[in-house]
Order: C-alpha cells, then sequence, then structure tokens
C-alpha cells in the first residue's frame, strides 16, 4: 500500500561518516549506517566497510543523515490535472527536495472520495512515482460538503486520512458527524479551515496592503474562527484533528490553548508563512497568492514562535503547481496556491539559522512529526525501519531557480533567493533515487 | 524642476513625486486654454496613435480621454470590451500582445482589476496610462481633483504665479466621504494630497473603511458632519447600489440619512469650502440636487478640467518631450 518500494530489490548500502540526526531515537552524531534490501540494518561507530561486493560506500562527511523527509500536504494533481502536474514529476519534485514520503490532497478530478481512485493514484504510484505516496481522502463526496464519503472503504483501500482541502466543511454538524466516523478508523481529519463567508471575493490577506492595492481582502477571523470550531468538535468527538496550513496568529492560539488541555489536535504550517508576508504581494505577485494568504510581519512572528514551542508540529509544503499562463493573468483571476517541495528544505534550515529552532527540532518537524500525524511507519533511522534516507549538505549555497525544478509547476515566489542547504542524495525504500545531482 | 515624469508609465499616483504632480498640473494649465480656441487643436500628438482600452463602462473618463488625445491631434482608437476579441475569451496578456504588435504610442487602460495596468505595462513598450484599476488607483482623477482645488481655492485667493500658488495646496484640509473601501478615486486622492502637505479625512460607514487606511496617513470619522466641520474640500464618492445587496449598509434610505450631503449639513461648514464628486452621481442619494447643483459645487469644472490633464499627462508621457 505505500506506493513505491523501489525497482527490484533495495541495494546494499553503507554511508559512512555523516553527522546522523535522528530526532525519534534522539540521535546527533557523527555514525555510519549501513543498509540492505530496503531496510536499515545496522547503525553504529566505524561499521566495518567489507561487506560484501556489492556494498555501495557513500562518504557522507561534513553531511547531515537524516531520515527521509515527509510531506504530508502536498497537490500531485492526477488524475484530472496532468497539465499542472503528474504523480511522476511530483514525486521526482518531492526527491528532489529531499522527501521520500508525500502525502497527496483529494481534490483531483475526479475527486479522490472513492476506493477507486484511491487504487488509481497508488497504483501509479507503484509504476510512475520515485517516493512514497500515501493517497489522502475526502471527507464529503465531490468535496460539496454535503454527504460523507465512504471512509470505511477509503480507508481500506489505503487513505491514511481525510480532508476536504482547498475547500472547509462549511456545515459544522456534517464534520461533527465526520470526525466521530472517522475516529472509528483512527484517520486523523485534515482541516482547511477557511469560513467561506468571511474569505468570500478575497485574494489576499487583509490589512494595510489589500488597502493600498485595493485588492479585496481575507481576514485572520476567517481561519480563526474554523479554528475555534474544529478545536471545539475535536472536544465534542474525540476525534483526532490536524489543522492544515496555519497562517494566523490567533489559530496558533487556539491550538496552544487545545494542546495545553490535552486535546488531539496537531498542525503544520508551510515555509512560506514563516518566510514571506502580505508584503510580498506587492507587486502584484500571482506567485505569492496562496490560501490561506501570507499574513502580516505579528503573524509571521507568532508562527516562528508556535515552531518554536512546539506548538506548530509539522512542517508541510503544500505544494501547489498551476500551468505557467494560468498564474500570468491579472491578480484577482490567478488561481492560488505555490510549488514548495523543491525549496522546502533550506527555508526550513534558514529557521535554524536564525536561532527560531534547532536542527534536531527542524528535522523532527519534517519527519517524525508528520509521520505520527499520519501513524506512518516512517520518519525514523531504527533499526528494522524503511530505508528511507536523505542526505544534506548543509554549507552549500545556492540559487533557487524554477526552470530547473522537476515540478511542472514553476509557481514559486522563492525563484531567484540565494539560500544555503541542498539535498545530496536520497534513498527511498533502500534504493537511490534515479536523478541523483552528482 | 525638470520638465519630463520619470516613468514611461503613469500608473499611480504613489509613483509620482511632489515635484512630477506639480509637472502635469503646471502643464495642464498651459494647455488648458486650448478646449476654449474656436479651433480646438494643437499638433503636439500629430502622428501619434492613442488606444483607450475599457474593460469597464465608462463615458466620463473615456470621452475626457478621447478628447484630450484629438485636441493634441493625435488619432485615438476606442477598444470597449463588448465589442473586442476579449469577449471571445482572449486573456489580457494576449490583448497587450496584440495591441503591442499594432505599434501605438499610448494605451489608456481601464479595468476592474487591481494591479491590470501594471500587468499590462510589463508587456507594452509605449507607455501605459491607468484610467482606474479595480479598487487601487485612478490618477488622472486625482490630479485633475488637484488642479481644480488649486484653481478655485488658490490661484482664485493669490492668482500671481502658479507655482508660487501649487505650495500653498500645503495646510488645506480635505474630506472625502462615502464608500473608501471600494474607491479607487479616495485612494489615488489621499497620495496626491499628501504628497502636496494637504490633510485628508475619510468617512463613511465602518463597513466601507478598509483595514489600516489610517497608516495611509489620514483620519478617519464615521460621523459626517464632524468628517466635514473644517474641511476645505468636501469630496463626495458615489455609491455604489450593489453594495446594499452585499449587506455593508441596510439601506439606501439610512445610507443617505447618514452620509447623504444636503444643505442641512452644510450648515455648520467653512463658508468658503467647495463641494466635489468624481460622478457619476446619485442624485437624492449621496448628495442632493440642490448641493450639487448648487454655488459651492464644483462638479462640472473637474469634467473640464479633466480634459486639460489627461493632455497633460498624454503630452508628457508620448509627446516625446
Amino acid at each position: 500500500m505505500q506506493g513505491y518500494r523501489g525497482k527490484g530489490q533495495g541495494a546494499s548500502i553503507l554511508i559512512k561518516n555523516g553527522r546522523v540526526i535522528d530526532p525519534a531515537n534522539k540521535i546527533d552524531a557523527v555514525m555510519d549506517i549501513f543498509i540492505d534490501d530496503g531496510k536499515i540494518i545496522e547503525i553504529g561507530n566505524s561499521l566495518a566497510t567489507h561487506r560484501s561486493p556489492l556494498t555501495t560506500i557513500i562518504d557522507a562527511s561534513n553531511k547531515i543523515v537524516v531520515p527521509g523527509l515527509i510531506d504530508i500536504h502536498v497537490h500531485l494533481r492526477e488524475p484530472g490535472y496532468e497539465y499542472k502536474e503528474t504523480i511522476k514529476t511530483g514525486t521526482e519534485a518531492a526527491s528532489a527536495g529531499g522527501f521520500t514520503t508525500i502525502a497527496c490532497m483529494p481534490n483531483t478530478k475526479p475527486v479522490n472520495d472513492n476506493q477507486s481512485i484511491t487504487d488509481f493514484i497508488l497504483d501509479k504510484a507503484k509504476k510512475d512515482g520515485i517516493v512514497n505516496v500515501y493517497p489522502v481522502g475526502a471527507i464529503t463526496k465531490g468535496l460539496k460538503g454535503e454527504e460523507l464519503s465512504e471512509i470505511g472503504e477509503l480507508k481500506s483501500a489505503g487513505v491514511v486520512a481525510i480532508t476536504d482541502d482547498g475547500r472547509p466543511v462549511m456545515n459544522s454538524e456534517l464534520m461533527r458527524r465526520a470526525m466521530e466516523y472517522a475516529s472509528m478508523f483512527d484517520l486523523p481529519v485534515l482541516s482547511h479551515c477557511e469560513d467561506l463567508q468571511l474569505s468570500e471575493g478575497g485574494v489576499m490577506n487583509e490589512g494595510f496592503v489589500s488597502t493600498e492595492l485595493g485588492l479585496k481582502g481575507i481576514p485572520n477571523a476567517a481561519e480563526i474562527v474554523m479554528a475555534a470550531r474544529d478545536i471545539a468538535l475535536a472536544e465534542l468527538t474525540g476525534a483526532r484533528l490536524h489543522i492544515a496550513h496555519v497562517s494566523a496568529a490567533g489559530s496558533i492560539m487556539l491550538i496552544r490553548d487545545a494542546k495545553k488541555r490535552g486535546l488531539k489536535v496537531t498542525c503544520e504550517t508551510a515555509p512560506h508563512y514563516f518566510t514571506l508576508t502580505d508584503k510580498d504581494v506587492s507587486d502584484y505577485n500571482t506567485n505569492a497568492k496562496i490560501n490561506p494568504p501570507l499574513r502580516s510581519e505579528d503573524d509571521l512572528k507568532a508562527i516562528r514562535e508556535g515552531l518554536k514551542d512546539g506548538t506548530i508540529d509539522a512542517i508541510a509544503t503544500d505544494h501547489a503547481p498551476h500551468e505557467a499562463s494560468e498564474k500570468d493573468v491579472e491578480f484577482d483571476k490567478a488561481p492560488f496556491g505555490i510549488i514548495g517541495l523543491e525549496t522546502a528544505l533550506p527555508l526550513t534550515l534558514k529557521l535554524v539559522e536564525d536561532g527560531i529552532l534547532s536542527l534536531n527540532d527542524a528535522i523532527a518537524k519534517l519527519t517524525i512529526n508528520p509521520a505520527r500525524i499520519l501513524g506512518l511507519n516512517k520518519g525514523t533511522l531504527s533499526v528494522g525501519a524503511d530505508a528511507d534516507i536523505t542526505i544534506i549538505d548543509p554549507e552549500e549555497e545556492w540559487l533557487i531557480d524554477v526552470t530547473k525544478f522537476k515540478s511542472k509547476g514553476k509557481n514559486s515566489p522563492f525563484h531567484g533567493w540565494k539560500v544555503k542547504g541542498r539535498v545530496e542524495m536520497v534513498i527511498v525504500n533502500g534504493c537511490p533515487a534515479p536523478h541523483l545531482r552528482r | 524642476m525638470s520638465n519630463r515624469l520619470k516613468s514611461k508609465d503613469l500608473l499611480g499616483i504613489k509613483d509620482l513625486s511632489a515635484d512630477e504632480i506639480l509637472l502635469i498640473l503646471n502643464t495642464a494649465e498651459s494647455l488648458k486654454e486650448i478646449s476654449t480656441r474656436d479651433i480646438k487643436k494643437v499638433p503636439a500628438l500629430r502622428g501619434k496613435t492613442v488606444i483607450n482600452l475599457f474593460y469597464e463602462p465608462s463615458t466620463r473618463t473615456r470621452t475626457s480621454f478621447e478628447i484630450a488625445g484629438k485636441r493634441l491631434s493625435a488619432d485615438v482608437v476606442n477598444i470597449s470590451v463588448s465589442t473586442s476579441s476579449v469577449a471571445k475569451g482572449e486573456t489580457l496578456k494576449d490583448t497587450a500582445k496584440n495591441i503591442e504588435a499594432m505599434n501605438p504610442d499610448a494605451v489608456v487602460i481601464r479595468h476592474q482589476s487591481s494591479g491590470a495596468p501594471h500587468f499590462i505595462a510589463k508587456i507594452l513598450k509605449c507607455p501605459v496610462i491607468n484610467a482606474g484599476d479595480g479598487a487601487h488607483e485612478h490618477p488622472t482623477q486625482a490630479l485633475l481633483d488637484l488642479f481644480t482645488i488649486k484653481e478655485k481655492l488658490v490661484l482664485s485667493r493669490s492668482p500671481e504665479r502658479s507655482e508660487e500658488a501649487a505650495k500653498e495646496l500645503k495646510g488645506l484640509k480635505v474630506s472625502i466621504i462615502g464608500d473608501i473601501a471600494h474607491s479607487r478615486v479616495a485612494r489615488s486622492n489621499i497620495y496626491a494630497m499628501n504628497k502636496m502637505g494637504m490633510e485628508v479625512t475619510v468617512a463613511g460607514p465602518a463597513t466601507m473603511i478598509p483595514a489600516d487606511i489610517r497608516k495611509m496617513g489620514v483620519r478617519v470619522f464615521t460621523d459626517l458632519s464632524k468628517a466635514i466641520e473644517d474641511a476645505d474640500v468636501i469630496m463626495m464618492l458615489r455609491i455604489q447600489l450593489e453594495r446594499q445587496e452585499n449587506g455593508l449598509f441596510p439601506s439606501i434610505r439610512e445610507y443617505s440619512k447618514l452620509f447623504g450631503l444636503n444643505p442641512e449639513r452644510l450648515k455648520n461648514v467653512k463658508k468658503d469650502m467647495i463641494i466635489m464628486h468624481p460622478g457619476p452621481i446619485n442624485r437624492g442619494i449621496e448628495i442632493s440636487a440642490e448641493v450639487a447643483d448648487g454655488a459651492y459645487s464644483l462638479i462640472l469644472d473637474q469634467v473640464t478640467n479633466g480634459v486639460a490633464v489627461r493632455m497633460a499627462v498624454l503630452h508628457l508621457l508620448a509627446g516625446g518631450v
């Protein structure tokens, strides 16, 4: 069910002398890792190099070796929108960005609200995908917010969560029932928090910048009121609630409080929310048009604070590719969304440089924490675990150039940025990803 | 003072310096007289092509630009959306590229999307003049408003040299009343007047005051009488009747009662204040007929001056000066 399992048997690989960071096992030391047949066999100091003539030895000196990164919020666009992205190009982008596992959102065409679509995605991922793909099913049929999908069947087909991402379930009663129903299967409910009446017609954050630009704003409250509602419903139902792409300071306060009260509430934010603000929209840049929108400086600070104190569990990209011509229009006509798979790692490492997160915490939010949210048996370097490994050169400086991206989408607000920290190698289920940079 | 504008385009007042604003006003002053001649034409833009690209219905602004262009001898072509390929689904980018291929000397654009003029200005080599984009800016309206204020309040009081007089715009108090949130006229005027050192107040229903507007350097009121009591200029904005359906105010009746300008409201204002309105007016709603047609009203002077200001802008941007 995990999609890609490597073409044939996983190789025999010895990764030597890397700085191994495995937050789940509280490891941060220079060590060697031996993998074979798709699993981690041994981890320790100075492992013997003469195992078999077939063992490939990788020198990871001065590199960081971490569990393969996990992105639990990706729009792969297939089926239906293959002109924007496919499972092939999306997983290639993931691999290039250091991600070995991704969860894909159900807003495809047709919507992933039934087992045949889930089957299709998993089959396609097995054939074309180069990283692990876990589908997320729709809460409601057709994402219409009217009646529940066959969540039990979706679960047995392989979905790891349910969401109507891109649209909220506006009917509070239906959301309550979805949470109750999902908890039978221990499926987390991923909530896109947006009150559609409050956000109606809005194209960017409501504030001074929207006032100056004469663009209709989306107030913070559009997110906050729904976060409050969903937390109340999580309390009522005991369900596992995961709040997606948190952007507003007020939501962070509510989630912090919910966690303090012991509710089963987790959340993620995306690199753009801790890196950019609504000022980045100032020249009507449609590549900075996202939903939820880039917020104010105060919100950015609150997001960073939430990352620091652990309120925000995970960093996910909300990778949302669009075809170039769709974004090359008037600002209010452009679709929402930006790509993120190939820029998330250096932007997250910048948080470490800025003293917001320790390297260990940064890696945890990209590995074990998202794995736990979706209940995936991934995100660690424990002996016996799937050999998903990302090797990072933390010092390499590079220029973000969307024309070199694997993703079909080029809609990134970070084009032209100089960043530090680059993926050196990705190993998925024991197999090095085919397009290594070197 | 330089005799040219820095940018190839006029996209908004925000990007202009105070000197550039004065340059446009002074140029307009010298061109205004042309419109009073028997033969209202000078050859300044002979052989130049000006395209009016209007995506929103407009009578006043489109006609004003057309007349301005023609009085400078430009060939003016009007493209309105309902009759163009835009109605067939052509994108703004393709429209702009096609216009570029016809080698125009200036494009005047009115568009319902904020930022649309900026978008086509990146594609077109010729000057792009913003004739109103969404709720963003309407720079020539603000310029003609300033021109009218200068003419009536400053030159009439101290008619010596206009450059001196322009400095006296400083300190004048202007109150803009109505739907500030959706008004490009308000935004352009706030920028323009702040750059001239004038003091701007805005007032309207709280539902139509946009977020953080104070940071643009204005005072904010929701009480009409307080907003206008010390004003030298009262500028009324048109209320869009469909805003009621969107729940921004309960009824035209109540709007008119709270924010309509009528003789009763004018009892406690400065004696020599003036009243302006960008038009088209809703008689009896935001402004009563007596006030609109009364002695203080400069609504038609604004229209006259609009031609002069647009001649100035076309001349400065397309005239090769």
